[in-house]
C-alpha cells in the first residue's frame, strides 16, 4: 500500500514537473525577448529569437535524457572493452582477440547465426499466412486475439511455459511435458529436448516464433487490408487464381512491410538473451551472444572488459539493420 | 448474334433488393452507357455483368452462352477501373501482360499483343515505367491496355473518367470513343453519373433509378421524348422545369392550365378520362424564349442572372413556391435582375407527364 501511494505519487510529482518544466522555461523565454508592448523592429527580432530557441527548450530533455542512457553508456562499453577485467588498465585488443579464438564465442555466434536465418523467417512467415487466412473467416478476429496473446508474455514467462512443454521424465513413469507425452502416447522413448546439442536451438527458437508471429500478424494483417480491392478484382478478371493473387498481387504490394516486420524480429533476435538464461543458460551448446556477455559481465566475479567487447560486436551486429530497417519505415510511411 | 442479354437479373444483399429485375438486349459492337443517381444499382450490375457479384435471379448470356455461374475470367470480358487498379508493383508491359502470362500464352504472342495495344495507346515509350511514374491520364490508358489486351467480347468500364481532371476528362472521352470506333466488334459497357459522357459516347443509354430501367435509348430520343419526369429531369442540363398543371381540355390537343392561372394547349393527345387530372408541364430552360406579346407561356420576375458568356441562365421566381424556373438564354441577353419577363416556348418541345410521371406522348 505503502509503495503504491508513493508510486503514484512519483508518477503525479513527474508530471507536473515536466509541465512546470515546459511552461517555466517558455515564459522565462518570453521575459528575456518579449515581443509583446514592444514596437516594429525590437518585436520582430525578439520573436524570431525567441522561436529559433523555443524548438530547444522542448528538446532539452529528451536530448539529455538520450545522452545519459545511450551516449555515455555505448561510449563507456567501448572504453571498457579496451581495458582488463576491472577497468583498470589499458590493454588494447587484446579482449577482441581473445574472443575470436574463444570456441564459446565461436559457438554462440553460430548459435545466432541459425537464430537469424530461421526465427525471422518463420514468425514472419507464419504471420502472413495467418493474416490472409483470418480475414475472410468469422472467426478471423478470435484466432487472431489468441494468436497475438503471447506477445503480452514476457520471455521469462514463455519459457516457463515451455519448459512444461519440453519436460523429460525418465522413460516409464508419467510424462507430464506435453512433448513427450505425446511422444511415448505414439510408442517413442521420452528425450530430454533442451540437452541436445544443436536441435536444442530450434526448441528454443520455437519458444520465440511463438511468441513474435502474433505481432508480424498484426502488422501485415494492417498491410493486407491496405491492398486496394480494386486490384485484386482486376486479378479475377484476369485469371488469376487464390495463389497467384496472393504471391504475384498481394505479397509483392506489402513486401516494404514484410521487410520492416522481418528485420524488426531480426534485431530483436540478434539481442535474444532471457528465453536462453531462462532454458539452458547456454548449457548443451546452446549458448548466445547476449547470454555470454552477461556470463562474463556479472558471473564469476566479472570481466568487465570481455563482458563489454562482447556487448559491442552486438551492437555493431545490430547497427546496420537498425539503418536500413528504420530507412524502409520511413520510405513506407513516405511513400504513401 | 447478341453480344449481351440480361434477362429478370436481380440481385439482393440478404432481404435488401438492390436490382429488380433487369432487362436489357445489347447488340454486338453497341455502345451501352448506363447512367443513374448514386446508388441506383449502375455499378452493381456492372460487377454483375463482370462476375464480380453473385446473380441472385434472372439470367445472363454473353454471345449466346449462360453465364451466371461462369467465373469472370471466362467471360469474355474486361474491366477498366475508377481507381486504374493497375497492379503497382509492376511494370506498364507487366501489367499488360500479366493477363496473358496467366492463360500461359506464347511469349511472343504476349509481346504482339501489348505493343499493339502500347501503340495504339501511344504507351510505347513507357512500357517499362511503373504505374506510379504516370501521370493519371496515362495511368487510365494502361488499364485501358490491359483491357484490350485481353481481347474482350465485352469491354466495361466503371466511371473511367472520375478521377481524372476536366481537360484529361474531355481527352480520355475522345480518346474511348475513338477506340469504340476501332473495335467496332466489341461490345462496350459503361457506367457514369455524367450525362456528357453518356450523351457523347453511346449508341444507346440506359437510364437507372434505384433498381429499376426508367428508359432505353439513343441519347436524343431521352432528351426530345423522355419517357417520364424521372428521365426528363435527369437528361439535360441545368434539369427541366416542371410545373404543377390540371388538365382542363383532353382531346387531340390538351389544354392544361398552370398552378398560376395561366392555360397552354399542346399538340399532345389525351383519352377524355384524364379530363381534370393533375399533370406537371416540362418545359427545357434552353426551349424557353423572352417574348413581348400576349401568346404566352408564363410571366415572371427575374431574380438571378448567371452570366456565363455563350449562355445566360434566369432564375424567375414566381411560380413554383421555393423552386425557380430556370431559362437558358443565348449569348447575354438584355435582362436584369427585377425584371418582369413573359416566355414563351416552340409548341412541339413541350412535356406533359400524368400524376405517376409517365408521359402523354405515345
Amino acid at each position: 500500500m505503502e509503495q503504491l501511494v508513493a508510486a503514484i505519487l512519483t508518477m503525479v510529482a513527474g508530471v507536473l514537473v515536466c509541465a512546470a518544466y515546459f511552461w517555466g522555461t517558455n515564459l522565462i523565454l518570453d521575459r528575456i525577448f518579449p515581443s509583446k508592448g514592444k514596437f516594429g523592429a525590437v518585436a520582430s527580432r525578439n520573436l524570431r529569437i525567441a522561436n529559433s530557441i523555443r524548438p530547444w527548450l522542448f528538446l532539452a530533455p529528451a536530448l539529455l535524457a538520450l545522452t545519459l542512457y545511450l551516449v555515455y553508456p555505448v561510449a563507456q562499453s567501448v572504453w571498457l572493452s579496451l581495458h582488463d577485467r576491472g577497468g583498470q588498465n589499458f590493454v588494447g585488443i587484446s579482449n577482441y582477440q581473445w574472443m575470436v579464438n574463444d570456441g564459446e564465442f565461436r559457438q554462440s555466434i553460430f548459435n545466432n547465426f541459425l537464430w537469424l536465418l530461421v526465427v525471422p523467417a518463420l514468425s514472419t512467415f507464419f504471420g502472413l499466412i495467418i493474416a490472409a487466412l483470418t480475414d475472410r473467416i468469422w472467426w478471423g478476429n478470435i484466432a487472431k486475439t489468441l494468436i497475438f496473446m503471447p506477445m503480452a508474455i514476457s520471455f521469462v514467462g514463455a519459457a516457463v511455459i515451455w519448459k512444461f512443454i519440453y519436460d523429460y521424465r525418465a522413460a516409464g513413469t508419467e510424462q507430464i511435458g506435453l512433448l513427450n507425452a505425446i511422444v511415448v502416447a505414439f510408442g517413442g522413448e521420452p528425450q530430454a529436448w533442451i540437452t541436445l546439442p544443436f536441435w536444442n536451438n530450434f526448441f528454443l527458437m520455437a519458444i520465440l516464433v511463438w511468441i513474435q508471429t502474433g505481432f508480424a500478424m498484426v502488422i501485415l494483417s494492417a498491410a493486407l487490408r491496405g491492398i486496394p480491392e480494386e486490384t485484386i478484382e482486376a486479378a479475377v478478371i484476369d485469371g488469376a487464381n487464390g495463389w497467384q493473387i496472393f504471391f504475384k498481387i498481394m505479397v509483392p504490394q506489402i513486401w516494404g512491410t514484410i521487410a520492416v516486420v522481418w528485420t524488426t524480429i531480426t534485431i530483436l533476435v540478434l539481442k535474444v538473451f532471457d528465453i536462453v538464461l531462462a532454458m539452458t543458460n547456454g548449457q548443451w551448446q546452446s549458448q548466445v551472444l547476449a547470454n555470454l556477455m552477461f556470463d562474463w559481465m556479472f558471473r564469476g566475479g566479472g570481466d568487465f572488459g570481455r563482458g563489454a567487447s562482447i556487448a559491442v560486436v552486438i551492437m555493431v551486429l545490430v547497427i546496420p539493420i537498425m539503418i536500413w530497417n528504420i530507412r524502409n519505415a520511413a520510405k513506407e510511411a513516405g511513400g504513401r | 448474334m447478341t453480344g449481351l442479354l440480361l434477362k429478370d437479373i436481380r440481385k439482393s444483399y440478404g432481404a435488401v433488393d438492390v436490382i429488380h429485375g433487369i432487362n436489357l438486349d445489347i447488340k454486338q459492337g453497341e455502345f451501352v452507357v448506363f447512367v443513374g443517381p448514386s446508388g441506383c444499382g449502375k455499378s452493381t450490375l456492372l460487377r454483375m455483368i463482370a462476375g464480380l457479384e453473385e446473380i441472385t435471379g434472372g439470367d445472363m448470356f454473353i454471345d449466346g452462352e449462360r453465364v451466371n455461374d461462369v467465373p469472370p475470367s471466362k467471360r469474355g470480358i474486361a474491366m477498366v477501373f475508377q481507381s486504374y487498379a493497375l497492379y503497382p508493383h509492376m511494370t506498364v508491359y507487366d501489367n499488360m501482360a500479366f493477363g496473358m502470362r496467366i492463360a500461359r500464352e506464347s511469349k511472343e504472342e504476349i509481346d504482339r499483343r501489348v505493343r499493339a495495344a502500347a501503340e495504339m495507346l501511344q504507351l510505347t515509350q513507357y512500357l517499362d515505367r511503373l504505374p506510379k511514374a504516370l501521370s493519371g491520364g496515362q495511368r487510365q490508358r494502361v488499364a485501358i491496355g490491359r483491357a484490350i489486351c485481353r481481347n474482350p467480347k465485352v469491354f466495361l468500364f466503371d466511371e473511367p473518367l472520375s478521377n481524372l481532371d476536366a481537360a484529361l476528362r474531355v481527352a480520355t472521352r475522345i480518346e474511348i470513343a475513338k477506340l469504340s470506333e476501332r473495335m467496332s466488334d466489341t461490345t462496350m459497357i459503361y457506367v457514369t453519373h455524367d450525362q456528357v459522357e453518356a450523351m457523347t459516347l453511346a449508341d444507346r443509354i440506359v437510364v437507372l433509378s434505384a433498381g429499376h430501367i426508367e428508359q432505353v435509348g439513343a441519347p436524343l430520343e431521352l432528351y426530345e421524348r423522355p419517357a417520364n419526369l424521372f428521365v426528363a429531369r435527369f437528361i439535360g442540363s441545368p434539369a427541366m422545369n416542371v410545373i404543377p398543371a390540371t388538365i382542363t381540355a383532353a382531346g387531340a390537343q390538351t389544354t392544361v392550365t398552370l398552378v398560376r392561372g395561366k392555360s397552354v394547349t399542346l399538340d399532345i393527345p389525351t383519352e377524355a378520362s384524364e379530363n381534370g387530372r393533375k399533370a406537371s408541364f416540362g418545359v427545357r430552360p434552353e426551349d424557353l424564349e423572352v417574348t413581348e406579346s400576349e401568346d404566352f407561356l408564363f410571366e415572371g420576375t427575374v431574380s438571378i442572372v448567371e452570366a456565363l458568356g455563350e449562355v445566360t441562365l434566369l432564375y424567375i421566381e414566381g411560380l413554383v413556391e421555393g423552386e425557380p424556373i430556370i431559362a437558358k438564354m443565348p449569348g447575354i441577353p438584355r435582362v436584369g435582375r427585377g425584371d418582369k419577363v413573359r416566355f414563351t416556348a416552340d409548341k412541339a418541345k413541350l412535356h406533359l407527364f400524368d400524376a405517376e410521371g409517365r408521359s402523354y406522348r405515345a
